[in-house]
């Protein structure tokens, strides 16, 4: 059963990815490992929006999988967005090895509301499964209490819980089905 | 569940606008084609006529402009809601495709939550044109999936009741005891109704202090308070077009149920920090276990609010009038369990199943469900034993005991690897965990071998 690395990217080290990493095993039964840092993406960077382009940030990544993890997941502080979108939490390549994470609006603090260190944890933890879900072939799920329920404001992320229901599990089992359609 | 799900043609010039576009709708479950000019989307349109229910089509292209081609795609399918894709320069434009029957227009770059919204919206409406009496053939698989496990004559009249509901708009009770599954009811009826393109926003109101309700649901401006540096959303507003689920209504505070009332009267409010009034289309299911009636005769229930949500009742049954569905729901728990924890069970000894039968589970499902989530943690596959059930004997509700799950599982664990002399290997197919699994237990509890 192939790992699952973990790639911090610039201001990743605010988090403690080591405790993301952990609560990432639980949730998929796989091996999560830290992999070296990315320190430049300055590629990816459009300062027409003050932004990272998302899908750049995965290309790089995609070349980037370490030899003994069959997926990367890159992990920032910057704030995301894809060419038609204003932003997004992350992405990932559909049932292909890598995503990325931002908790740039994950932070209550972008919201103006206190710091709140175990929800950050919490919605990014949750935000990383989705996104290696995808990875794994799945789509949005319809089921409010599964983690691939798509969500398009932090609120959403806190309503749904940080586990796959039974059919998006059952998909990513190293025996079930590659991809689930809907 | 099926109705979700569209036929989406993107017709854009810019490369990067399709390809985003197409990556976002296919995560969403729907299918999508693209076309990087009119004529290609034409050929789309006519080889699957009336098949597609969204067409997105940028204002400006070379060739034959968006403007011209929104015309010809009404004159093949005039169902189809044609989405005008916009930049600032051209919203006038955009307007004026409205006027000649665009269903909406959307200016670059689209917020995700505006956009997931106009999806949803266009794809209700093209739905609702498709599937009239489609809709109560659907209500028929009630009974399946995660939804509400049971064949008991008594759930039959649940699903009835749910089924005779769901497509009104009419608020709704649901009354039982604690776990018997009333949200997941509430869910029933959201998911089986003409709202189930929008969200289901649950609040639980015996959890909200008073005064936290307030923020909780109306959500605040920028500025409100020190430090509130953008707007934020409240519930009422995510529930707008969709379904706002009031749980334990009967335990909420006397001054919050004035609140309350004024808005579901209403359907408005404003922001806190805000004077805009803010109008949210939703409906109201509510629960409770508390025996309403009691409460406002003794004057902690508001008369107005309780003929507000009072207008049409499902009673769940406690588990012990339905002792017949434990064996459904046992092995529903089982493959739930066995999904998360990684852990093969095929089934359960007839020993088992006979005590679980017995049992008067005054904490209903929600009791059979921990029940069975213990066992899953100490049982070894394939099979689990009566002695792997933990049970509470008497009426009273589940104490809260000093052994919580983590702590069996933690015990479990060290006893099994101390048996067989630490043996990772050996424990973890004891355990029917794989190895990793045990290393993350271990891990995580800080095991030690003495």
């Amino acid at each position: 059963m192939g790992a699952i690395a973990l790639m911090p990217l610039p201001g990743a080290e605010a988090i403690d990815l080591e405790r993301i990493a952990l609560q990432l095993e639980f949730s998929l039964h796989r091996d999560v490992t830290l992999a070296e840092s990315l320190r430049h993406v300055d590629q990816a960077y459009d300062p027409s929006r003050d932004q990272y382009n998302s899908r750049t940030l995965i290309d790089l990544l995609r070349g980037l999988v370490p030899r003994d993890a069959e997926r990367v997941l890159g992990v920032t502080s910057v704030d995301l967005f894809i060419p038609v979108l204003t932003f997004v939490f992350g992405e990932a390549q559909l049932g292909g090895p890598a995503g990325v994470v931002s908790f740039f609006r994950l932070d209550n603090r972008f919201y103006g509301l206190p710091e709140n260190g175990e929800l950050l944890l919490a919605r990014l933890v949750k935000e990383c499964v989705h996104e290696i879900g995808h990875t794994y072939g799945l789509l949005h799920c319809p089921d409010p209490d599964c983690v691939m329920r798509s969500s398009t404001y932090v609120e959403q992320i806190d309503l749904k819980p940080a586990n796959f229901c039974i059919e998006c599990a059952r998909s990513v089992q190293p025996d079930g089905p590659s991809s689930r359609m809907r | 569940m099926s109705g979700q799900n569209g036929k989406i043609l993107v017709v854009d010039d810019e490369l990067s606008v399709r390809d985003s576009l197409r990556e976002w709708f296919v995560q969403d479950g729907h299918e999508v084609e693209t076309a990087a000019e009119a004529q290609e989307a034409l050929r789309h349109l006519q080889d699957r006529q009336n098949e597609w229910d969204i067409v997105l089509v940028d204002i400006k292209m070379p060739g034959m402009d968006g403007m011209e081609l929104q015309r010809r795609i009404h004159e093949l399918d005039p169902g189809v809601a044609v989405i005008m894709i916009t930049a600032y320069a051209s919203v006038d434009t955009a307007v004026a495709a409205l006027k000649s029957g665009a269903y909406d227009y959307i200016t670059k770059p689209f917020d995700p939550d505006n956009l997931s919204n106009l999806i949803r919206k266009a794809l209700q409406q093209r739905a609702l044109q498709r599937e009239n009496l489609r809709l109560r053939d659907q209500i028929s698989d009630l009974e399946r999936g995660n939804e509400i496990i049971g064949r008991s004559r008594q759930m039959q009249e649940v699903y009835e009741l749910v089924r005779t509901v769901a497509p009104t708009d009419s608020t709704v009770i649901i009354r039982g005891e604690s776990g018997t599954g009333k949200e997941l009811v509430a869910r029933a009826i959201h998911v089986h109704s003409n709202r189930r393109y929008f969200p289901l926003i649950p609040v639980n109101c015996g959890a909200l202090a008073e005064g936290i309700l307030e923020s909780e649901l109306f959500g605040h401006e920028r500025g409100a308070f020190t430090g509130a540096h953008y707007r934020r959303k409240g519930k009422l507003e995510m529930a707008d077009g969709g379904t706002l689920f009031l749980d334990e209504i009967g335990n909420i505070a006397k001054k919050t149920q004035m609140d309350l009332l004024r808005v579901l009267e209403t359907k408005q409010f404003t922001r806190l920090g805000g004077s805009e009034v803010v109008t949210a289309d939703f409906r109201v299911v509510c629960a409770t276990n508390r025996n309403l009636e009691l409460a406002l005769q003794e004057g902690e229930f508001l008369e107005e609010l309780y003929y507000r949500v009072n207008v049409f009742t499902i009673h769940l049954p406690p588990l012990r009038e339905r002792k017949n569905d434990i064996p459904l729901l046992v092995e529903h728990f089982v493959c739930k369990y066995g999904m998360a924890m990684g852990k093969r069970i095929e089934k359960i000894s007839p020993d088992a199943l006979d005590r679980l039968m017995q049992h008067s589970w005054p904490g209903n499902v929600r009791e059979l469900e921990n029940a069975v989530e213990r066992a899953m943690v100490v049982g070894h596959p394939p099979r689990l034993e009566r002695d792997d059930f933990s049970l509470h004997l008497g009426n009273g509700p589940p104490r809260a005991g000093s052994e919580s799950l983590e702590e069996v599982e933690q015990e479990h664990i060290r006893n099994v690897l101390e048996k067989h002399g630490w043996n990772i290997t050996r424990s973890a197919e004891i355990l029917g965990i794989n190895r990793v699994t045990l290393y993350n237990k271990i891990r995580k509890y800080e095991l030690r071998k003495d």
